[in-house]
């Protein structure tokens, strides 16, 4: 019980800090919006085009908005020595982590169904595969975010995050199947793009919205939660490997 | 002030509660800790004497789980924290040697959330946060947020931050470096009641009067190694039997501690300062004699003081190095301190 009061008061903590606050809350809506528009722009088409691109933006979203905020928020904490404070309570190294990215998973869960949203104004969503939809975002949210737990245990500075962040993240709105299918790519490509975990997660949604799946559900469920598993598990080594040293 | 709150009392037993043996830590080619041991007695004030760079902080990083020792074993309390550093995290409590509290949250806050690491319920927490800005002399800066506190207050609310669940050790870093003289003295008075409340205090500081003033035994660490480890009267005792005197003579100088020195073999004259002599024997140093000499010369001694045996005299002796190096640190960290 003690360990679910400092789990629970870490992600209360780090909601009131950083996820709801003012200039994130705008740009976890903004972000959204400029990409759905965007990507209207580029399409040239009509409304008609609206569940085409919505698989891709809510993926963008959720990307964006986990990664940009967990990896800068660990390193700012870990800069300023209030991680070590986290270090040194008694809970399980495993426990905090998951505490310290609860808000962040929330925040890209919260991200994606703003494009959700924007598109049931514009088009007809009874068609979406809400079973399959609802845990895909979960699934992409978790990965996105032990992804910016990763970059965030990978280097010491904030502008480090930021731009190691970006390394990963610009490649993989282009290899993940967001707007090019992983299929059209060059074949050279299309390995690298299976080793993304994005790509699974887009595929699904694909899937739930469009019903244009390239791969069979359980094996990119599978994959996407092996992927977060094997994240989460990397980052907690680098824990240990750089951080109680 | 007065630190009347309860801080938790130890479990009644003659064993050490830190027990330590051959802690070694590398960092590369730079060996912070060589094979250090000591044990640390229930309700005991330990101080960790030693200039910057000589391994407090690194010990203590081991000794709270921040840090992995590559060799040695740590007892604390029975339990064994080599293996398993989180297994003694709820019996300790850690005022690093930086106030890193969050400092976008209120002291309040701040200080409920702490509590909330170590499990505390709502109420519970809320309660023993409001008792602690009260006794650091903070509740009426409780609902500002940390980052606009003075550095002063800064270290007070970390130190109340490191007792908000009634530890039983507290192991303090440098708690008074780089903060103004009343702020303090307000810390040490506060690390005094601490100790009469029966908590165990782990105090590493660079202060050698600060650490003479408030522990009951003092390791000595330089370049990773403890040197010396017992009680400060005990450290005191040698120098005890040693007199010393320091004369003001204005005009004084090398000449005439030369002259003395040959006047008055078996005391060792050295000319400390611009018109000062500073005399030291094994016995009482009569003065009639001495200023006698000093007017055949045609000098006065306008000031003559008998100085007790410090701490610093023993680290001097004890270390080897040289009192004006912990001063100079002293100056670098901010002052304050004394």
């Amino acid at each position: 019980m003690k360990r679910w009061i400092a789990f629970w008061s870490i992600l209360v903590k780090d909601m009131r800090a950083y996820y709801l606050k003012p200039p994130n809350i705008s740009w976890g809506l903004i972000f959204p919006i400029a990409w759905t528009g965007m990507f209207f722009i580029r399409s040239g088409s009509g409304l008609e085009s609206t569940l085409s691109i919505l698989p891709g933006v809510m993926a963008v979203s959720i990307l964006f908005g986990t990664t940009s905020m967990l990896a800068v928020t660990v390193t700012f904490e870990k800069k300023n020595r209030s991680f070590d404070r986290l270090l040194l309570a008694p809970i399980p190294l495993w426990l905090l982590m998951l505490a310290k990215t609860s808000g962040a998973i929330l925040f890209g869960i919260v991200n994606a169904f703003i494009p959700v949203l924007l598109a049931a104004f514009l088009t007809d969503l009874s068609g979406i595969a809400w079973p399959l939809l609802l845990p895909a975002v979960v699934l992409i949210a978790v990965a996105s975010t032990f992804l910016g737990l990763f970059i965030a245990v990978s280097v010491s500075e904030v502008f480090e995050a930021q731009t190691f962040s970006n390394f990963f993240r610009f490649p993989m709105i282009f290899l993940c199947g967001l707007f090019i299918p992983v299929a059209s790519l060059p074949i050279y490509l299309q390995p690298l793009s299976y080793l993304l975990p994005l790509t699974y997660g887009v595929d699904i949604l694909q899937g739930a919205i469009r019903g244009q799946n390239a791969l069979a559900y359980p094996l990119s469920f599978g994959l996407l939660a092996l992927s977060c598993i094997g994240l989460f598990l990397l980052s907690l080594r680098n824990i240990y490997r750089k951080w109680i040293v | 002030m007065t630190v009347s709150m309860k801080i938790g009392l130890p479990a009644a037993s003659a064993a050490p509660i830190i027990s330590v043996a051959g802690l070694t830590k590398r960092y590369g080619p730079v060996t912070a800790v060589d094979g250090i041991s000591f044990q640390v007695e229930r309700g005991e004030l330990f101080g960790f004497l030693g200039p910057n760079g000589a391994g407090k902080t690194t010990t203590i990083n081991i000794l709270t789980g921040l840090a992995k020792p590559d060799a040695g074993t740590i007892r604390i309390d029975g339990l064994d924290c080599t293996r398993d550093p989180k297994a003694a995290q709820h019996l300790t409590g850690i005022v690093p040697d930086e106030s890193n509290l969050y400092p976008e949250l209120t002291g309040f806050d701040n200080l409920c959330f702490c509590a909330a690491l170590y499990g505390m319920r709502k109420d519970e927490r809320k309660h023993r946060a409001r008792e602690l800005l009260e006794v650091f002399g903070l509740a009426e800066a409780a609902g500002r947020k940390f980052a606009g506190y003075s550095k002063g207050m800064k270290r007070k609310l970390t130190i109340a931050a490191g007792l908000i669940h009634r530890p039983s050790i507290l192991f303090l870093d440098e708690p008074t470096t780089g903060i103004d003289v009343a702020s303090a003295r307000q810390i040490r008075q506060m690390i005094q009641g601490l100790h009469g409340n029966s908590t165990t205090i782990f105090l590493t500081t660079h202060y050698i009067e600060e650490a003479e003033r408030l522990c009951d035994r003092i390791a000595f660490i330089v370049n990773g190694r403890i040197v010396r480890v017992d009680s400060v009267p005990n450290l005191l005792e040698p120098l005890q039997s040693r007199h010393v005197l320091l004369l003001t003579i204005p005009g004084a100088g090398q000449q005439l501690a030369g002259q003395l020195a040959a006047a008055f073999p078996g005391y060792d004259i050295q000319a400390p300062a611009k018109d000062q002599l500073r005399l030291e024997a094994e016995a009482a140093i009569p003065l009639g004699r001495l200023v006698r000499f000093i007017e055949e010369h045609g000098m006065d001694a306008t000031e003559a003081r008998l100085l007790r045996p410090s701490l610093e005299d023993v680290f001097i002796q004890v270390t080897g190095l040289e009192a004006s190096l912990m001063k100079k640190e002293k100056e670098r960290s901010g002052g304050g301190g004394q």
